[in-house]
């Protein structure tokens, strides 16, 4: 820190540039907060603008605190991997977890018990609804693919992660959309799309955000240190370009002004309901299903120190399930003004679209043949296989519900809420938990976490949460949908809506039991996590070189 | 318009599926090329070296 130092300190291009497009956002977001349409919007532009001082004095103090000379990429002949990001977004997913999976609870509870919606409009269904759907899916499952992809993306290529700001500009530039994104909800800020609610001004930071990521890890990959690019960064990729697609599709909007939240979609009619579940769909297959494959083939044979079952499998169950799953989409739009062959189509799709999760998912478990013991004694792989059986369930029934038939019975019923909570639950969710489980003893260099037998409480009380949800919903749902289908000998409908309601609240209130069941078990992780980045043993293999020191990252 | 539209779409449906087709065998072959073999053995074991 002396003046003393041989080479002098210079501000590098990427932090000038950094503060200057950062005081530039400030003074646009103070005149947008000045002269908002709308209060919420108001409020936005404000967050915007604390957003981007905070980044102006975030680049500014990282200058002065600096050595003059570039980090370097190699101490050692060993890679100088960059956990920091890394740190930050397992600890932003944990919280969103457990932000979002509480608000699922409530909203379960607002189903059984509909006075919880206390008549307020920031704290009703139609508001909360997305805010769960999103905090689940983007927060917590967003941020661990942010983690998860940065540190896999290193391990793999053996090479530090390029930049310096951009990495943690892609962290906390995604977890400020989330910020954005979720308390627009609340204050009624939406565009009413399914998983794409937030507005035009989100979906443009959400661009930025989302290209500069695309960047960092492209370049990773290219300064790599290992011939083979490893098939888990593949699934990266092609979930943060497919992602990168669907979001700029479906959220082709025109502002109505630059000082109002609303904004006016370019697709009209079938065609946008068409863009929406085309973007609806590979949300699931791409966000949760290319993302969390990633996960798997990196931390499945990780934890079981066991090779890839077959690397083969694992190439030709990439391209398989990124030529179908694109196609999968209008099975969301069955008996609609959609055209029948498009209809047809998706369902098509969707049926072959099982060989390739199938394929993933024998992939996945035998990953474990020779290790098959380890299942008693490890609840962390447990979780993850566990997950993978998830995955091959979930991936079965979806293509059964996508025929037309079934789809006659089961679409607008609770069924869909069970089936995709057994994926998001058990399979996202799970395969989360077990690589969070993973990560945070190697980045904060512990032997272990905190307590196994907590995993294993956590595995057991969560999983019967699950089986509640789960269960509840196939009967409340086919119930629901032969009650809608069940006509008189004089052919009039045989029962009433509210008749239909009724019937459905002693499933509503098995679900929320489930759903406090997977709260529950969320917590007992928190705790664990907790204790095992405050007292756990430290690993005594010194491999991650910079030593952490004493202080575990700020949270 | 409905003429474009019959003509893109009846394009899209046949040249689509051979061209698709086509590129899956690519991958396929690639995947099951018998020479790969070897460096896709070495590439199961990615995970587990330690640097």
């Amino acid at each position: 820190m002396t003046n003393a130092t041989a080479t002098a300190k210079s501000i590098k291009a990427g932090e000038f540039t950094g503060i200057a497009i950062a005081a530039l956002a400030a003074m646009l977001m103070l005149y947008i907060t000045a002269g908002a349409s709308d209060p919420g919007y108001a409020f936005h532009a404000f967050v915007g603008f604390a957003a981007a001082v905070a980044a102006v004095f975030g680049i500014g103090n990282r200058y002065f605190k600096r050595d003059p000379e570039p980090i370097p990429q190699e101490i050692d002949g060993k890679p100088n991997y960059n956990f920091g990001p890394v740190k930050f977004a397992t600890l932003a997913a944990l919280f969103w977890g457990v932000a979002g999976f509480t608000v699922g609870l409530v909203l379960a509870l607002q189903l059984a018990f509909p006075v919880l919606n206390f008549d307020l409009p920031w704290t009703n269904f139609g508001r909360l609804r997305p805010l769960h759907t999103s905090a689940v899916i983007f927060a917590f499952g967003g941020n661990v693919l942010l983690a998860t992809s940065f540190y896999v993306v290193q391990r793999t290529c053996r090479a530090r992660l390029a930049g310096e700001l951009s990495p943690w500009f892609v962290v906390l530039g995604y977890n400020l959309f989330i910020v954005i994104a979720g308390t627009g909800y609340l204050l009624g800020i939406t565009q009413g799309k399914e998983y794409a609610e937030p507005e035009w001004y989100a979906d443009l930071w959400l661009t930025i955000v989302w290209v500069v990521y695309l960047l960092v890890f492209l370049t990773t990959i290219w300064k790599r240190k290992e011939p083979h690019i490893y098939v888990a960064n593949w699934f990266y990729l092609g979930f943060i370009v497919t992602i990168a697609v669907l979001h700029l599709g479906n959220n082709l909007t025109i502002p109505v002004s630059i000082l109002s939240p609303k904004s006016y979609i370019v697709w009209s009619g079938v065609q946008d309901a068409m863009f929406q579940w085309w973007y609806g769909h590979n949300a699931v297959g791409f966000f949760l299903t290319a993302g969390f494959l990633a996960i798997m083939y990196y931390f499945v044979p990780k934890r079981a120190d066991r090779p890839v079952y077959s690397y083969r499998l694992s190439i030709i169950h990439f391209w398989a399930l990124i030529f179908l799953y694109i196609w999968a989409g209008p099975h969301h739009l069955h008996y609609t003004a959609l055209p029948d062959w498009a209809q047809t189509l998706g369902m098509t799709f969707s049926v072959m679209l099982w060989m390739p999760s199938w394929g993933g998912m024998i992939n996945g478990l035998m990953t474990l043949s020779g290790a098959w013991d380890k299942l008693r004694t490890d609840p962390i792989l447990r979780m993850m296989v566990v997950s993978i059986a998830f995955y091959g369930m979930s991936t079965f029934e979806g293509p059964l519900m996508s025929i037309k038939a079934v789809n006659s019975l089961s679409h607008y019923t609770d069924w869909t809420i069970g089936h995709v909570h057994s994926g998001a639950l058990g399979w996202v969710a799970y395969v989360s938990f077990g690589a969070i489980y993973c990560l945070v003893p190697w980045l904060w260099n512990r032997k272990e976490v905190y307590s196994l037998k907590l995993v294993n409480w956590h595995f057991w009380v969560s999983t019967l949460g699950i089986v509640f949800y789960i269960s509840a919903m196939w009967v409340s749902g086919i119930l629901q949908g032969l009650m809608w289908r069940a006509y008189t000998e004089l052919g009039f409908l045989e029962y009433s809506f509210v008749e239909t309601v009724e019937a459905m609240r002693p499933f509503y209130m098995i679900r929320a039991l489930g759903g406090a069941l997977f709260l529950a078990g969320s917590l007992i992780m928190i705790y664990n996590i907790w204790m095992t980045i405050a007292r756990a043993e430290p690993s005594t293999e010194d491999s991650a070189a910079p030593a952490v020191g004493a202080v575990p990252a700020a949270a | 318009m409905d003429s474009t539209y019959k003509l893109l779409a009846s394009f899209a449906q046949s040249m689509g599926v051979i061209y698709f087709m086509g590129i899956f065998l690519v991958v396929v072959a690639y995947a099951l090329w018998p020479s790969n073999k070897a460096r896709f053995d070495e590439a199961a074991r990615m995970p587990l070296r330690e640097d």
